[in-house]
């Protein structure tokens, strides 16, 4: 069976009760089909989206084994 | 280039020799260094703020704060760069963030640490969440 990593940060990770969960790749082909499956609510505005660690768009495509993430707009320095 | 993320407390200053003393091909080479220390406030948006936590994707921001100092080699005549961030929890005064950047000539050294900060606010993951007298906040780009 084919999974995903689901990683949230910050206000996210609050919002969701949880920082990482594993989910099976059946019905998923893109990271807005991600969200979909883990979440009934519509995505906060301004979130940002990785693969693999990597900036990507709701429509970028997704594999078995590759790690997303989900979090609000980044506030360091 | 050195990229380092920690959550222990650092001396930005004492930094800046340590690493431009253990880099043989800095030596008799730059002219220029420019430095950016950002420090954390006691106060922010029209509120106190007693403590900061700091939170990252650990890997995620090493990567991108490595190739934000790679741009900025590829965009100036740099001879080396030097990024240290904080995370966990921090108190005003605190050393947030140190960039510093060698070169020959000032223009390069200058625009170089510019950009590497600049672009490290909006693209390396980090979140920081405040404590001020109305609670817990998390810290929202302006």
């Amino acid at each position: 069976m084919k999974t995903i990593t689901v990683r949230y940060f910050a206000s996210l990770r609050e919002k969701m009760g949880r920082s990482e969960e594993t989910i099976d790749m059946e019905g998923i082909s893109c990271v807005a089909e991600v969200w979909s499956k883990v979440s009934h609510e519509p995505l906060p505005a301004n979130t940002l989206v990785a693969v693999n660690q990597d900036y990507v768009s709701w429509r970028q495509p997704v594999c078995g084994g590759d790690e997303v993430a989900f979090f609000p707009p980044v506030t360091g320095g | 280039m050195l990229v380092r993320v920690q959550p222990s407390a650092f001396d930005p200053w004492r930094e800046v020799l340590t690493y431009q003393e253990a880099q043989p091909g800095l030596a008799g080479k730059f002219g220029a260094t420019t430095v950016f220390v950002g420090c954390l406030r006691d106060f922010n948006q029209g509120n106190a703020v007693a403590a900061m936590t700091l939170e990252h994707y650990p890997g995620m921001t090493e990567k991108h704060l490595e190739r934000v100092c790679v741009e900025a080699g590829q965009r100036w005549e740099i001879l080396d760069s030097l990024v240290i961030h904080r995370v966990g929890p921090l108190l005003p005064n605190d050393p947030i963030v140190l960039v510093a950047v060698w070169s020959a000539h000032r223009d390069a050294a200058f625009l170089a640490c510019r950009y590497i900060i600049d672009e490290l606010k909006t693209r390396a993951p980090f979140w920081k969440q405040e404590r001020t007298p109305d609670g817990q906040r998390w810290v929202v780009p302006e």
